[in-house]
């Protein structure tokens, strides 16, 4: 990997898209790496958030957004809580996936966005989670059939686990939250389209 | 028949755990001469010392041996509670029982026998003790401060201040030191010259500070409280009473291309100049290896122009004397070039930065010139090859320093900081261009530093990529910069407008040389060496010789000056007093016996041996003989080795103690 100056990562871009969704300068991590000591989700990823942050800082938008990092965490929010200079790195992390779903970044990591789309579908479906649906489909879609089946049974006699989808009474106002968030990004986008 | 009282001390468990110190007294009760022997937890401590005055007079003691530590600690305690009791200081000694025995004994029965001899072979010593007088030595009240830098003005300052006579000794044309480059300062931003300049003329006008400016130590002769110090006043060829600074001659001087040294190397000079405007003395010299007329003989058109009449070609050299009872040395530093290996320097250039031959890659010092209204750009950022402004700067830190493969292993310590500096004036100076600074780690410790490196990177958005670079190269206008950021694990490449690169600071190319004529120590890379680093750090191993500033390890301003002004309190403390009290052990020479041979002359480190006329009483020289100067001599005893007639003996230490001693031993 290299950093060129001037070269076709220009540092100021990247780094402001992200500042600008946080409403914080990233200049203020000075490297200490309190957030990847502490982050629980720091062994599955390639790069700890220290790193990621790096990259914003320098403007590797590349590096950052192909990075699996920024699926693998779990918005825990313990970086943030830990930093020392009061980075808001969870947001940091909420930004990027934004940005890269946004200009189409191809996900590293499957099995995140698969249980997010299906998570969400739901949602607008039914109003409310529905969740032998959600646990099949997740397993169908990322083709680990027998995933956590031997819990099943477990949860279905605590009545934890309902056979049928029950719509929630206010399913039509839940549609119109969604419809609403997707005019507001595409009228965001096209903004963004407008002024670049 | 002696009267000696031993007194064992346990040094708590320092002594007692591995010496059965109630034994090694009662032994040396046995000692034939000893007539008191106790021992005691803490001999040191008051009621210790009261046990040895009481006995003193109680016993009428006429020796006493303290074993517990060495020398080194407590020698003059017992010194002092033994003169308190009456006895002369002189007749007390210690046997050193901790440093020599019990830490270096892990069983108690070896211990305590070897404590044993270590007492009886002191008590033998003692038996033959004579009293002595410390010498008495006269203090010329007046100092010498070489080097006219911040340092240097800031003790000469202090010690005139303090109503003492000083002479300042400068070898450019003014002082001013580095200080005086400088643009702005770290972490406050104020302006170095503003700072500078109001003690530059206070220095020019005090009544108690005589200035030799453009003028160099020649030889230093004496010890503390006397020194002889010989200077040389070079000729500045314009007389410094007439000339009233008007600089006319510097207009009309049609010699103008000589690189300024004070703009290094970024703007010219006539052959007829001053450093700078507020220069102290504002009076110019004229630089013989370039002026017309010293080269060709003709010329002379400053004397022309000169409305006063000062110019003065035929002007020599004059050597000028001074007694000085202390002497300040504050010869600061130098800058590492980038440039090839110097021949005799130990120390390699950089070939991957092309060796400095690139011309937008400056050094540090060069910038600050860069950035300083009064310099050669009058404070506008303009590249040395075309003059245009540049938009992108990096700046390297650690350039020689940290880096034992071109020589040198040290920290420069104050480059973090200027860097800094520099990047924030730069990005202040052109709102729309990026500054980016190669770092390995960045050392701000100090008061408000941290703070200013934060600033320079929250507010003012200086990139820190943390990396060395390995290469530097021109391509088409710019200098490419090859470095890494291991915080990102990338390979960084930036094409620069310009590059500054942060020096290491290195001692005076002569420093070594003017160690060698003042007789001070100096380390392998020429900074001088202070007397202990935490405990003396302005004093140097030669009584009445002190340090300051950046001539001692690489400082910034108010170390400089917090040592400057330690080092002027050292000297007022030392003139404080008519006489300085010296130790009495000393050589001295048995003139009938001497044989006028002065091997001792040769082995003296201290220069302590002088030859002496033996005349008789109508003046006619009957013979020389060797003597030795009771100020200069340390009591090392070469002399007494070296000499062939064996007439020299060193007191509290002679032929005769020793060998009682090795008796001792020996039974
Ligand atoms: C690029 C740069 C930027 C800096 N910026 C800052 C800053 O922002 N803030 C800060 O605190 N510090 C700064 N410094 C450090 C500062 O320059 C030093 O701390 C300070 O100059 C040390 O003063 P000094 O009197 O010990 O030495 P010097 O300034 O080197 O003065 C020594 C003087 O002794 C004279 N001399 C030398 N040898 C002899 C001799 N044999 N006989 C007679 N005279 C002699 C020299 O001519 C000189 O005038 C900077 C340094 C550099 C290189
Ligand atoms: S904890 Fe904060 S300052 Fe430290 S590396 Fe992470 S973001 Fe940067
Ligand atoms: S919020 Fe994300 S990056 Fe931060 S600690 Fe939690 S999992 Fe790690
Ligand atoms: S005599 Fe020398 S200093 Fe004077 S004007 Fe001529 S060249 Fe310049
Ligand atoms: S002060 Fe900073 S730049 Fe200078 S040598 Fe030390 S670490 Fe390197």
């Amino acid at each position: 990997m290299q950093l060129k100056v001037p070269g076709p990562m220009v540092v100021s871009d990247f780094t402001q898209q992200v500042e600008a969704i946080i409403g914080q300068s990233v200049s203020k991590c000075y490297q200490c790496g309190n957030c990847t000591a502490g982050c629980p989700a720091a062994p599955e990823m390639d790069f700890g958030p220290q790193r990621i942050i790096r990259f914003v800082q320098l403007g590797l938008k590349d590096l950052a957004l192909t990075s699996n990092t920024i699926w693998t965490c779990a918005s825990c929010v313990t970086c943030t809580t830990r930093c020392p200079q009061e980075v808001d790195i969870t947001g940091v992390m909420d930004a990027l996936r934004i940005i890269a779903q946004r200009e189409h970044y191809p996900v590293q990591d499957r099995y995140v966005t698969a249980l997010n789309d299906i998570f969400l579908g739901n949602i607008r479906t039914f109003g409310r989670q529905y969740e032998i649906g959600l646990i099949g489909k997740y397993n169908l879609r990322t083709r680990q059939f027998f995933k956590d089946v031997m819990l099943g049974p477990k949860l279905f006699f605590k009545g934890k686990l309902k056979l049928l989808p029950h719509r929630s009474g206010n399913v039509r106002e839940v549609r119109e939250i969604f419809r609403r968030v997707k005019e507001e990004s595409a009228a965001s986008s096209a903004n963004r389209a407008g002024r670049a | 028949m002696a009267r000696i009282g031993v007194f064992v001390c346990h040094c708590g468990k320092n002594i007692g755990a591995t010496v059965d110190c109630e034994r090694v007294a009662g032994e040396a009760a046995k000692i034939p001469g000893v007539v008191h022997s106790e021992n005691y937890l803490y001999m040191c401590s008051d009621p210790g010392q009261l046990k040895i005055k009481d006995a003193i007079r109680d016993k009428k003691l006429d020796g006493v041996v303290v074993a517990a530590c060495s020398p080194h600690m407590h020698e003059r305690t017992f010194r002092r509670a033994v003169a308190e009791a009456g006895l002369n200081p002189y007749l007390a000694e210690m046997s050193n029982v901790r440093e020599h025995c019990s830490w270096v004994h892990q069983d108690i029965e070896d211990g305590t026998a070897k404590a044993i001899d270590l007492v009886r072979v002191m008590v033998e010593k003692v038996k033959l003790n004579q009293p002595l007088t410390p010498i008495r030595v006269p203090v010329t009240k007046r100092a010498l401060v070489i080097g006219g830098g911040v340092a240097g003005i800031q003790a000469a300052l202090d010690i005139a201040n303090g109503e003492r006579d000083v002479i300042l000794l400068e070898r450019d044309p003014s002082i001013g030191g580095h200080m005086s480059q400088l643009s702005e300062t770290f972490p406050t931003l104020d302006c170095s010259q503003c700072i500078l300049t109001p003690k530059m003329v206070e220095v020019a006008s005090h009544p108690r500070i005589t200035l030799l400016t453009y003028s160099e130590l020649e030889e230093v002769d004496g010890y503390v409280g006397n020194f002889q110090v010989k200077i040389r006043k070079k000729a500045r060829s314009v007389d410094m009473d007439v000339c009233t600074g008007c600089g006319v001659c510097m207009e009309k001087c049609p010699v103008k291309k000589i690189p300024s040294e004070f703009n290094v190397g970024l703007s010219m000079r006539p052959a007829i100049y001053t450093p700078f405007p507020q220069a102290v003395p504002n009076v110019p010299v004229i630089d013989k290896e370039n002026c017309i007329y010293y080269i060709k003989g003709k010329c002379k058109v400053c004397e022309k122009f000169c409305g006063p009449g000062a110019i003065r070609f035929d002007q020599e050299d004059e050597i000028v004397t001074y007694d000085v009872g202390a002497i300040v040395v504050a010869t600061g530093y130098s800058l590492y070039s980038v440039g090839e290996k110097p021949p005799g320097s130990t120390i390699a250039g950089y070939g991957e930065y092309g060796y400095g031959n690139i011309p937008d890659v400056i050094d540090a010092l060069q910038f600050e010139r860069l950035a300083s209204a009064s310099g050669p750009t009058e404070g506008h950022m303009r590249r040395p090859s075309d003059g245009a402004e540049p938009k992108t700067v990096a700046f390297i830190q650690c350039v020689g320093s940290r880096c034992p493969e071109k020589g040198i292993t040290y920290c420069s310590k104050i480059c973090c900081m200027y860097t800094v500096k520099h990047a924030m004036l730069y990005k202040h100076k052109v709102h729309d261009g990026d500054a980016y600074i190669f770092y390995m780690d960045i050392r701000s410790g100090g008061k408000n530093y941290e703070e200013f490196v934060r600033r320079a990177i929250e507010e003012d958005g200086v990139v820190y990529l943390r990396g060395r670079v390995s290469r530097l190269y021109r391509k088409d206008g710019k200098v490419i910069v090859r470095g890494a950021d291991t915080l990102s694990g990338t390979q960084v490449e930036i094409a620069a407008d310009m590059v500054v690169t942060a020096n290491a600071t290195l001692a005076q190319p002569d420093s070594q040389d003017v160690a060698q004529k003042i007789g001070i120590a100096y380390d392998k890379y020429g900074f001088f060496s202070e007397k202990h680093p935490k405990l003396a750090p302005v004093e140097t191993n030669t009584a009445g010789v002190f340090l300051a500033g950046a001539c001692q390890a690489p400082k910034d301003i108010p170390e400089a000056v917090a040592q400057a002004s330690g080092a002027a309190a050292k000297v007022l403390e030392m003139f404080a007093v008519d006489e300085l009290e010296r130790e009495p052990t000393i050589a001295v020479v048995n003139e009938d016996t001497c044989v006028a041979c002065f091997f001792c002359k040769r082995i003296c480190p201290y220069s302590a041996v002088e030859e002496k006329e033996i005349k008789d009483r109508d003046g006619n020289l009957i013979k020389l003989v060797s003597h030795v100067n009771e100020g200069l001599c340390q009591g090392c005893g070469l002399c007494v080795v070296a000499c062939p007639s064996k007439s020299i003996e060193l007191l509290g230490f002679t032929d005769e103690q020793l060998f009682a001693e090795i008796n001792a031993l020996a039974e």
